[in-house]
Parts: structure tokens; sequence; C-alpha cells
């Protein structure tokens, strides 16, 4: 082929490309600006964190409000959503308190930010984050919140993990960055690894215990901590992402099924007696799931057949009955007032 | 093909080639300057998923930090290990474009699928080919430089390459962002528009790079190393591929001629100092980590910190690579290895100086300036043109095995021992590796051939 006939043959190419990607670019972008059919009704309107008897998500249907906090009655989750102008990637919030983890695009790469909200949504403060938002929580009376973000130092490629884990008091401002530093407990015995890793708190009413994730030796562990003794203790193996239940008589948390598969069961652990039970959800649930009362979890599962979504299930804690689907393109249940 | 002409190594002799007159040596070859095009484009790419790729696992699909994890350190193997097989299928099929362009179309034909697949398995499956693609490239795609090039200008045409690679790879993040922040959660268009700047790369590739491998066209010169370094093995094995007839079809490669290679003492002292050294070399993730533990820096700048390695080794890169040209490979590889330890002894025991982490990404980026490109120009000066790129797989393969098994090694340690003893254990052993190098690779200096030929032979122009 001669030099002439290349040259032409690659301008073609890059107007092809070119154009399929500005295409590409042109329709991602349009679908921001109108509702796309069978997507779940959404409405601009006012959200309140202290509103009784709703239910708060991040809402992921396509179209205007994509990514936004909205809330709908807590016994109506199909009726028009009200959107606020907040979004998150992941967001929780109780008694008044919203913890917003939010990545956006920064010019050389993505910036990592958690806000701390009022019940109007303003930010009251805002921590930078080190890696990507994962896991976020607030304690049942509003004061603390906690955080969880992935921090990777380079590509996917790596043998390699990190998370960490930050807890704050918002009425003092006082930030525990990296909750590795806390004493570990581990069967009786001080832990020292520099392999821990924490990951999804879950807050008691006291405003000083709350359980998490720790995963070391390749194990997760369930903690049960002390946020003024900066101390955890281990109480049982293969518990990651737990949940403490309103009554806070039991833990709702994921189970890997068969070593080495990530493959996930949503389980229930009693306190007193720490024997637990598999739930009625059959598909692998990889999310820290929320109570929404005392007897029904709530909990995000990819879309069937769409990337990039996922939808809100809830599930009897006992064990019985079978899943239902709350919220199509939603993600971050909380349950508000 | 005039292509193919031209990116013969320009030989000691007057030679003419067809479309020019007396062959001088070009700054850099043609065909290395389409292949960092190739390489450029294709990072740009492959670097806009792997930016939003933990966003969109993790916020988007709402994997856990283990989900995640088991995502991690998958594919270290599967790389490796068809990086050897790319390798000896382009010196068997004799067709370095073909494997490196079946490379570069099966990582662009990964990039559409990530939009079909949202749970972990298939995700893992997919990147697992695209990383597979990555390996089968690597080794064709270097014999094609290094064939392409003289061999007094190896050095310089492969810090060229690395160079524009990089240039790549911190351009696709901007680009990623820039995206998601025109569009609405445009995964979609990020993972699409990265599958039309892969089509493109291999495009390019298709219509700028030429084959290469056709060992037929060897030059006179390539010949000599050839038997030279068959001789100095005394092997039959490596005698009989390495004997190629002057007139146009070579013997056939055959897996026990790769094997063979081993046997040629230069390249296997130089397989033994990239597994020496790569075991002891710390990865990045780890060094970004130590680097923020002991200097405290801002969450906020913690992302930027592997773009400050980025760009030192892109402004030092061909520098670095000529540098290497000029006063010996073995000398610039060395050298690099120095400052990576001067960057581990920074971390270990310098004073909180506010330019610390400044230093030690500058000590890091100078340290893959001096290494990346120079070792593969060292490997092609030690290997037969015609077993270019399964010489090239050997090494890259030893070297990616040995970091991945420091990471485990490292990560063990840090766990055992904390994070100072084992930084300082690393740092150990990488001076007695780096001892070691420097002493083996002594005797087969690369710019002074002579000593390790016990055979004479004419000499041959510095490098």
């Amino acid at each position: 082929m001669s030099k002439s006939r290349r040259l032409l043959v690659l301008a073609v190419a890059v107007l092809l490309l070119g154009g399929l990607a500005a295409a590409l670019v042109l329709r991602s972008a349009s679908r921001g600006e109108k509702p796309q059919a069978g997507s779940p009704a959404v409405a601009a309107g006012t959200v309140t964190l202290t509103r009784p008897g709703s239910l708060a998500f991040l809402n992921g249907g396509q179209g205007p409000h994509r990514g936004a906090l909205a809330s709908v009655p807590a016994d109506a989750p199909e009726s028009e959503r009200t959107a606020s102008e907040l979004t998150c990637q992941r967001f929780h919030a109780a008694a008044g308190t919203g913890v917003c983890l939010r990545s956006t695009p920064g010019a050389l790469a993505q910036d990592n930010k958690a806000l701390i909200v009022d019940s109007e949504l303003r930010t009251l403060r805002s921590f930078p984050l080190a890696g990507t938002p994962s896991r976020a929580r607030v304690s049942p009376s509003g004061r603390f919140a906690a955080w969880t973000v992935f921090v990777s130092g380079e590509s996917y490629g790596a043998a390699f993990f990190s998370t960490r884990t930050a807890i704050v008091d918002t009425r003092t401002w006082k930030l525990e960055a990296n909750l590795e530093e806390f004493a570990i407990d581990m069967d009786g015995r001080q832990h020292r690894a520099q392999d821990v890793n924490f990951w999804g708190v879950t807050f008691s009413k006291d405003d000083d215990t709350f359980y998490a994730t720790v995963s070391t030796g390749g194990e997760t562990h369930l903690v049960k901590g002390s946020i003024s003794g900066r101390s955890v203790k281990t109480l049982a193996k293969n518990v990651e992402c737990p949940s403490l239940s309103p009554d806070e008589t039991r833990i709702a948390y994921k189970k890997r099924v068969r070593a080495g598969a990530s493959l996930w069961r949503e389980h229930v652990m009693d306190l007193g007696t720490l024997r637990e039970h598999a739930l009625a959800e059959k598909r692998s649930v990889d999310d820290q799931a929320a109570w929404l009362d005392d007897r029904t979890l709530a909990y995000g599962l990819p879309t069937d057949g769409a990337a990039d979504s996922t939808d809100l299930w809830t599930v009897p804690a006992d064990g019985s009955g079978t899943p239902r689907l709350l919220a199509p393109g939603a993600s971050s249940p909380a349950r508000l007032g | 093909m005039y292509l193919a002409d031209r990116s013969a190594p320009a030989s000691g002799g007057a030679k003419t080639a067809p479309d020019r007159g007396p062959v001088r040596a070009p700054a850099v070859a043609s065909t290395v300057l389409a292949l960092g095009t190739v390489s450029m484009i294709t990072d740009i790419s492959s670097e806009m998923v792997t930016a939003v790729l933990p966003l969109y696992l993790i916020a988007g699909l709402g994997l856990s930090p283990l989900g995640f994890g088991a995502l991690d350190g998958v594919y270290n193997g599967v790389s490796a290990l068809v990086q050897l097989t790319g390798g000896h299928l382009a010196d068997r099929v004799r067709n370095h474009k073909l494997i490196a362009g079946i490379g570069y179309g099966l990582s662009a034909a990964c990039k559409p699928l990530l939009l079909l697949a949202h749970s972990l398995g298939p995700i893992s499956v997919i990147l697992t080919l695209e990383r597979t693609g990555k390996g089968l490239r690597t080794a064709p795609r270097d014999a094609l430089i290094s064939l392409s090039t003289p061999p007094e200008l190896q050095g310089r045409a492969f810090g060229v390459h690395r160079a524009m690679d990089t240039t790549g790879a911190l351009l696709g993040p901007l680009a990623a962002f820039l995206i998601l922040s025109l569009t609405v959660d445009g995964y979609d268009a990020v993972f699409g528009v990265s599958a039309c700047v892969a089509a493109l790369g291999v495009v390019v590739l298709m219509l700028f790079v030429p084959s290469g491998g056709r060992t037929a066209q060897a030059p006179p010169q390539a010949k000599a190393t050839a038997t030279d370094a068959a001789t100095t093995a005394a092997d039959a094995t490596a005698t009989d591929a390495t004997a190629v007839p002057d007139a146009g079809r070579p013997a056939p490669v055959r897996l026990r001629d790769a094997l063979g290679l081993l046997r040629l003492p230069r390249l296997r002292n130089l397989a033994v100092c990239a597994v020496l050294l790569g075991l002891t070399t710390v990865s990045d993730a780890f060094v970004y980590l130590l680097l923020q533990r002991r200097t405290g820096i801002g969450d906020q700048w913690f992302p930027l910190l592997p773009l400050g390695t980025a760009a030192v080794f892109l402004l030092l890169a061909v520098p670095a690579g000529a540098l290497a040209d000029r006063i010996g490979r073995r000398t610039v590889f060395l050298t690099g290895h120095a400052l990576l330890l001067a960057g581990y002894g920074l971390l270990l025991w310098a004073p909180d100086w506010p330019a610390l982490p400044f230093l030690v990404l500058a000590l890091h980026g100078m340290f893959y300036a001096a290494t990346d490109g120079v070792l593969p120009a060292a490997v092609a000066a030690t290997v037969p043109g015609e077993l270019r790129a399964t010489g090239m797989a050997l090494v890259g393969t030893g070297q990616a095995l040995a970091r991945f098994g420091c990471s485990l090694a490292f990560g063990g340690a840090w766990t055992l021992w904390g994070t100072g003893p084992a930084l300082a254990g690393a740092a150990a052993g990488l001076l007695c590796c780096a001892a070691v190098a420097g002493f083996v690779l002594r005797p087969s200096a690369p710019q002074d051939t002579r000593t390790t030929a016990p055979n004479p032979k004419p000499v041959r122009p510095p490098r």
C-alpha cells in the first residue's frame, strides 16, 4: 500500500472511530436531560433527613437526577421520588445527620470527598478521601459517621488491596482517620499486623460501640469496638459488612459461601448466642445491608441485564419469605425519621 | 516493502536502502515511532478503563473491598506466562506484527464487553482476557523495536517508545475524567470510547508497522551476533537456529531453540539479574503507601503520587536510553537500581523534609527511566534476531514473576515485621542483588563484547 493510501485509510478510520466515540459521549450526556421510558418517576424537590416515615436512597434511574439523594414514603416506595440537589456515590443518614461519599472527576485524578450534611442537606464539613468510596454509615443518634474507601496505588494488576476506614465525631469534629490504629484483641491476644484492613462500620445507639469487618491473614472477622477505648475485639469469622438491627440484638452480614469464590449470602447472627441463619435471598449479595425495621433488611443487587445499575430488594430478617423488589434503579437505602 | 527495508538495522557497512541514499542512522526508526504511537494510543485506551474501574465496580456496582480485592493480583501470573507464549509464537510464525496485532486486537475487543458484564465473575474473565492481550503483544512489540534499530541506538529507541507509552498512560485518565464530567455516570461512554481508541491503535499498527521478524532480511551484522552467541554457548541447538542461510528462508524456530536461548551466557546473566532485582523491587502501590505513612501527605494527594513517578519517567526515558547507548547499558541499569535504593533509604531514614515526597517520587521515576527501556535494549544485544521476541519474553516473564513474588513476600514481611523492617529488608536485598548483578554483568557488559567471546572476531562499533 502506498503511503498516501495508508494515510487515507487512517483518516477514514479516525473519522469513523472518532464519530462513533463522539456519538457515545453525546448519547451518554443527553441521557441526563430526559427521563427514559420505564425509569421510575422522579421530581426535583426538598429532601429533609428528619421527615418521619420516609425512605432515602440514591436514585439510579436513567435521566435527570441520576445519582441524586431521593426520598419516598416508606410505605409507598413505588411512588414518585423526590430528588435533592445532593449527588453521592454512597449515602447514609440517621437522626438528621447524613454522610455523602462523593467522587468527582478532577483535573488529573478523581477527587474523593466525604461530606457531612445536616438535615437540610447543607454541608457541615468535608473530608478528603484517599480512594474510591465504598461504605458509609451514621450512628443511630446522628453523632458519629463512618466511611470506608478503597485505596489503590496503581492499576488493577497489582497483588495488593487496601482500605481505609474513618470515624468522625460530628459534635467535636474529632476524626479517627484510620481505624487500623485501634488495638485489636483477637481471640484474647493482642493482634499486630500490617495487613489489617477495616471496612463496613455499623454503630450502636450508645455512641461508643460499633461493629465492623476486619480482614487479616486472609480471613474476615466480625469485630466489636469502642470508639473511646480505641480498640476492637474479634467475635466471629467469615463475617463481612455487618449491620446492627435497630433493637441491637442481631447483626446482618454477608458470608462467603465457598472459600476462594466471590460469592456471598446474606445471613443474620444473634449477638446473644452467636447463632446464625441464612436469609431467603439466594443470590450473591455484595452490599452492606440496611435494616428498614426490626424485621426487614434492604440491600442492593445488580440490575438484571443492565451494567452500572443496582436495584434495592428487601427480605425478612428471620429467614422466612422471599426477596421483594423495593425500588428499581436505587442504592444506599436509609430509613429516615 | 520499503518500510521493512528501512527498518532493518543500519549495518556498519555502506549498505544502501532502495528508497534512500547511503544509510545513515536516523534519529529514531520510523517503525519505533509507529510502535510508540500504537502504544500511546493503546495506553490511553487501557488507562481510561483503569482510572474509572474502581469507581465503577465499588461505587457503581457496590462491590465490597474484598470483592474488589479478589480482582486484584489475579492477572500477573496470566500476563507473565502469556508473554512467553506470545514471544515464542512471534518467532515461530516469523511474524511479530501478526502476534502483536492479535494481542492489541484482543485487548481492544475486551473493552466493549465491559459494558455487558455486571458482576464480578464476567468482569474478572474480561479483564483476564484483556491482560492476555497485553501479555501476547509485549514481547513481539519489543522485538520489532529492537529489530528496526541499529545496535548502537537500541537504548534511545526503547526510551522513545517508553516515553510515548507513558504519555498515553498519563492522557488516559484525563480523557476518562473529561468524559465522566461531560456525561452523567458515563462509564458506558468511557468503555465505548476506550474501545474506539483501542481500535484506532490496531489500525495504526496494521498500516504503519512492518511485520518484522523477517529473519531472512537480518543484516549481516545481526547474523554475526547470533553466530557469536551460539559459538559462545557451544550449543548445537542454538547454532541450528542461528545458522541462517543467506538464501531467503531461515530454518523454522522450534521450542527447544527457545529453551536453548538460556544457554547463551549473556542472556542467561541478564535474565538472572532481572529476576534477582525484580525480587527486591517493591511494587509501586507499596511505595506510595509507605510514602504516605512516612510523610503524612494529605489523602487528597494520594491518587496523584503515581502521576509524579510517571511524569519523571516520561521526561527522562529518552535521555536515559541515549545515555545508556553512550556509556553502557549496564552502568545506567545499575545506576537506576542505585537510585531506587536511594529512594528506599530516604523513605527509611530521611528526616521530615517538606521535599521528601518529591525526592522519593523523582528517584522512583528515574529508576524506571534508567531500567524499563534499558533492559530490553540490553537483551536485544544478546539475542539473535530470529529468536528476539522469545528472548525478550524470557527476561520479561522472569522479571514479572519475580516482581509478583516480591509483592507477596513484601506483603508477608510487612505483616510480620511492620513497614520499616520490611522496607529495610527489601533495601538490603536490593543492595545484595545489585552487587551480584554488577558482578555477573561485568564480564559481558553490552558495550564490550570481546570479553565474553572466547573466539577472536571482528570488533563491533561501540554502543
